[in-house]
């Protein structure tokens, strides 16, 4: 109980720093971006968001630092990111919101499946050492993890939507339908959705599955796997019981880390299919210099993150008796 | 790190192969001249030509031979692989060793910062300052690439520094009366020296990637000679689309052979630093005896 | 019940890391044991007594492989013995403990689990059974059963050590196999563990194989002694025998090397030199590097004396 309680003040001790660091970002860029925006949006927007602008950049000298700090904390605290300057008039929450169930979808869906197919291949690949899947898949997926995710991304809508025209290859649905929950829209959407689930899947497989071979192999070598072939138990039950059980645990935090990876992957993915989801959104707001969109963007996927480590240290909890003694 | 283990890292295939692939890069980078006739900024020819003799991989929708481009881009990858790839290691090294070695409230401080920095996501973080800042050159690149990356080296390097502590030569160097930097910097971080090239190796991988895709993205300097920003272009004359393919090919190859170049040399690294990862078992070594009393 | 015949076990030269042959971690060792016998197995580290018990357990992992000789327990040779009839044998006639419980038992599992696991293995499916066999065990060894639910972490280092023990016995095999379990413990603990170890062997009767490099500590309890060094056995014996009379040059020395607390200051004898290098094996006597000049060309064969041979 501790452990969980632990984890969780880091959990705020990460968004208070998060939003912090949002908060003085635009303040320290050089030269004085406030007055480059005002001149770019003056006549476009109304008075409320060119406030709302000024405050972003503390051009509003209206208020103290400490003041600017603590409205804007009051603000993210209400959920009020402020009005879209390039979905002008729509409220930043609004816009973000419509983005998310894409990203869902698609990166969970992704996600999960890459760690189960990494890992089990990881396993199988340990179990049996220079075996076939052995040779060939390490080498494999250490090439395939310095590829970059964009570029085959890329190569897969030349080959799969230009060359074989068999998926489609950009949004997230057929621009001309509307949503409803029919047969035909979700087969759409699922349509849609596999070229650039594909191309995520590849490239963050690679990582889960090397470091769950090497640590298979490591832990096959350990004294207590050696135990459960002298008690004469079935070769599956070690592998998974013995072998496994021990060797995911560093991969459980690894996966913490590696989500940060699988976020930049979902965002060039995304950005390269013109998949409507947050990081597309993100890199639009970036384009369009929408900061209000921005800066809630970037803070939903460090709070998106932030649970999902939460989420696997308490898997780790679970999984491993020895975290739960508070150390 | 004994000669026994350069001689077997020289033995593995991934690391040779790996090297050569590195070396090669290096050699372009240094005399890119030498490969590559053309200008590479120069929008000097007709746009959007296929391979021919003259240009090997054809020109962009600017005119540009593509070939020169990648050949001259090369630098400023290695600039960046290399400057922020070092620079986050050696900064990680000294955090990470520090925290280990002060231990006490100043390991529990470093830690918290470090696991503080390293759980913020990183290319979002990235792409707000890149966004913020515009038009990053390199030098912001790197400055960006190490601000943000320093982090999970310095984990690693912290557990290792920890189990390093306790040990005897540190012990007899403090009885010596050395200070603790010396310790630091004369006893530990030579121990520390496989471990600290690997995480280079994985901090220039990574250096590439987010690179590249900054620039890819458009969060670049969008004239300056790079493989990300190439296919910045490629991308924005929408080059898959209108079947101008070495475009967008040509450049991300050589990211992935750069990238395949540094990720092979750590695999080759790991596997010589954990026997348990070789592909088979080591010989045994002679011993000492029991019951023998020393002359 | 336990017949070793020249048993053979090499670890496959890598290209790696240098090594150009094979190296023979045990050379045409044979030796049997009775039932109810305790024989120990004593030599310094690198002589190969691990690799021979897991040899004869038929627990070696590549590169590590039986290259010669056969293993007969209960009229069986283990080593052409198929995977699926190796298992049932285990456990349930052939148990075997290891050095550290710590490194031996699941980190992640509970101690009942692990009992559970091996009983399951074999047949017992009714959870009041396998309950109350594993408390019994636990009784057996001085353990309060409550501590089936603990991990073992959780657990003394003495406590680990006796509850391994009782894993070992939950079917009451005829012989127990154990790779150092006292190196892992302080002198009084050890002592402890000892006593209990050839109490159990009263009660229940099986034999006990006992490796160690601590002679003096093995040879309280043991019948019999084997002395292995460098991969061959040097000795074997009634275990009074060798320390009255020990008949291979090492186990003089071995023994020599020991200051008796009683009786004169005598100065010590070492042994001079190192084992060799098991990828090259040197013609004749192993030990020869250090011994006799006339054993140096041809390996003497080993002698009978009554009922032991050198």
């Amino acid at each position: 109980m501790r452990f969980v309680l632990r984890r969780a003040g880091f959990f705020l001790l990460t968004l208070w720093a998060a939003v912090t660091l949002n908060f003085f970002l635009p303040r320290m860029m050089p030269g004085n971006p406030a007055i480059a925006m005002m001149g770019k949006f003056r006549g476009k927007v109304g008075a409320q968001e060119l406030q709302t602008l000024e405050q972003i950049f503390g051009a509003d000298s209206h208020q103290s630092l400490p003041a600017q700090y603590a409205h804007y904390l009051g603000d993210i605290f209400t959920g009020n990111f402020g009005t879209s300057l390039f979905y002008f008039p729509s409220p930043v929450i609004d816009v973000v919101r419509g983005a998310i169930p894409w990203t869902l979808g698609l990166v969970g869906v992704t996600v999960i499946l890459a760690f189960v197919l990494g890992t089990g291949i990881g396993i199988i690949s340990a179990w049996r050492r220079g075996g076939l899947i052995d040779s060939l898949a390490p080498p494999l997926l250490v090439i395939a993890s310095a590829i970059p995710y964009f570029w085959v991304g890329m190569m897969f809508i030349l080959i799969f939507g230009l060359k074989l025209q068999w998926l489609p290859w950009s949004g997230g649905m057929n621009l001309t339908d509307s949503p409803a929950w029919t047969p035909s829209f979700i087969g759409d959407v699922v349509e849609h959705a596999l070229l650039p689930g594909l191309a995520l899947l590849i490239t963050t497989i690679g990582t889960w599955t090397l470091t769950m071979r090497n640590n298979m192999v490591t832990t096959l070598a350990d004294d207590y796997v050696r135990m459960a072939r002298a008690k004469g138990l079935r070769p599956h039950r070690i592998m998974l019981n013995y072998a496994a059980r021990n060797a995911i645990l560093p991969n459980l935090t690894g996966f913490a880390m590696s989500l940060g990876f699988v976020v930049s992957g979902a965002i060039l993915i995304e950005y390269v299919f013109n998949y409507p989801g947050v990081g597309y959104m993100l890199l639009q707001a970036v384009e369009n210099e929408d900061y209000p969109l921005m800066q809630a963007l970037f803070l939903l996927i460090t709070v998106a993150v932030l649970v999902a480590i939460l989420l696997a240290d308490i898997a780790t909890a679970i999984f491993d008796p020895r975290t739960r003694t508070s150390r | 790190m004994t000669g026994r283990f350069w001689r077997a890292l020289a033995r593995s295939p991934k690391a040779t192969a790996g090297a050569i692939l590195l070396a090669a890069f290096i050699v372009l980078a240094l005399f890119p001249g030498l490969f590559a006739r053309d200008n590479p900024t120069a929008e000097a020819y007709a746009r959007n030509l296929g391979p021919s003799a003259a240009h090997l991989f054809g020109t962009t929708g600017l005119g540009q031979d593509i070939f020169a481009q990648a050949v001259y881009g090369t630098r400023q990858v290695l600039e960046i692989a290399f400057g922020a790839g070092l620079a986050s290691t050696v900064i990680a090294a000294l955090i990470g060793v520090a925290a280990a070695y002060l231990g006490g409230f100043w390991d529990g401080a470093l830690n918290l910062f470090t696991d503080v920095v390293l759980v913020i996501p990183l290319f979002p973080l990235l792409i707000v300052i890149a966004a913020y800042v515009h038009n990053s050159g390199t030098g912001v690149l790197i400055a960006v690439l190490t601000f943000t990356g320093w982090s999970y080296t310095a984990r690693q390097l912290r557990s290792q520094a920890l189990s390093l502590r306790n040990r005897d030569f540190l012990a007899a160097a403090r009885v010596r009366g050395e200070r603790g930097a010396y310790i630091i910097v004369v006893e530990i971080l030579p121990t520390m020296a496989s471990l600290l090239i690997a995480a280079f190796l994985i901090n220039a991988l990574y250096d590439v990637l987010f690179a590249s895709s900054l620039q890819f993205i458009g969060l670049g300097d969008p004239n300056s000679v790079a493989w990300g920003t190439m296919l910045y272009w490629a991308q924005n004359n929408e080059a898959l689309q209108t079947g101008y393919y070495l475009q967008a090919i040509v450049p991300g190859a050589a990211i992935a052979l750069l990238g395949a170049a540094f990720a092979l040399l750590n695999y080759a690294f790991d596997e010589v630093s954990n026997p348990a990862l070789r592909p088979v078992r080591v010989r045994r070594t002679i011993r000492w005896r029991i019951g023998r009393l020393a002359l | 019940m336990l017949e070793v015949s020249g048993l053979t076990v090499e670890y496959a030269a890598t290209g790696t890391t240098g090594g150009k042959n094979p190296v023979r971690a045990v050379d045409d060792v044979s030796f049997h044991v009775d039932a109810g016998e305790f024989v120990g197995i004593v030599g310094e580290s690198g002589c190969g007594k691990s690799t021979l018990l897991f040899a004869v357990a038929q627990l070696l992992s590549p590169p590590a492989a039986i290259t010669a000789g056969s293993v007969e327990f209960r009229g069986q040779d283990l080593v052409a013995l198929s995977g699926r009839r190796l298992n049932a044998i285990r456990w349930q006639n052939l148990s075997v403990v290891m050095q550290s419980a710590m490194n031996a038992l699941n980190p992640v599992m509970s101690v009942g689990a692990q009992f559970a696991d091996a009983l399951r293995a074999h047949g017992m499916t009714s959870r009041k059974a396998v309950a109350e066999r594993s408390a019994e065990v636990l009784r057996l060894v001085g353990i309060d059963p409550v501590h089936l639910k603990s991990y073992p972490f959780q657990l003394s280092g003495g406590m680990r050590q006796r509850a391994m023990i009782a894993m070992a016995l939950l079917f009451t095999p005829d012989l127990v196999i154990m790779d150092e379990p006292t190196s892992a413990l302080d002198v009084v603990a050890q002592r402890s563990l000892m006593t209990q170890i050839k109490e159990l062997q009263r009660e229940i009767g099986f034999a006990v194989i006992f490796v160690t490099h601590d002679m003096s500590l093995v040879s309280h309890y043991s019948d019999r002694l084997l002395v292995m060094y460098a991969g061959q056995l040097a000795e074997a014996g009634p275990t009074r025998r060798i320390f009255d009379n020990p008949l291979h040059p090492y186990s003089r020395g071995l023994l020599e090397a020991f200051p008796s607390i009683k009786g004169p200051k005598v100065p010590l004898q070492g042994i001079p030199g190192a084992p060799p290098d098991l990828s090259i094996i040197p013609n004749g006597c192993r030990f020869h590097p250090a011994a006799h000049p006339n054993c140096r060309s041809a390996r003497p064969p080993s002698r009978r004396c009554s009922t032991s041979k050198a």
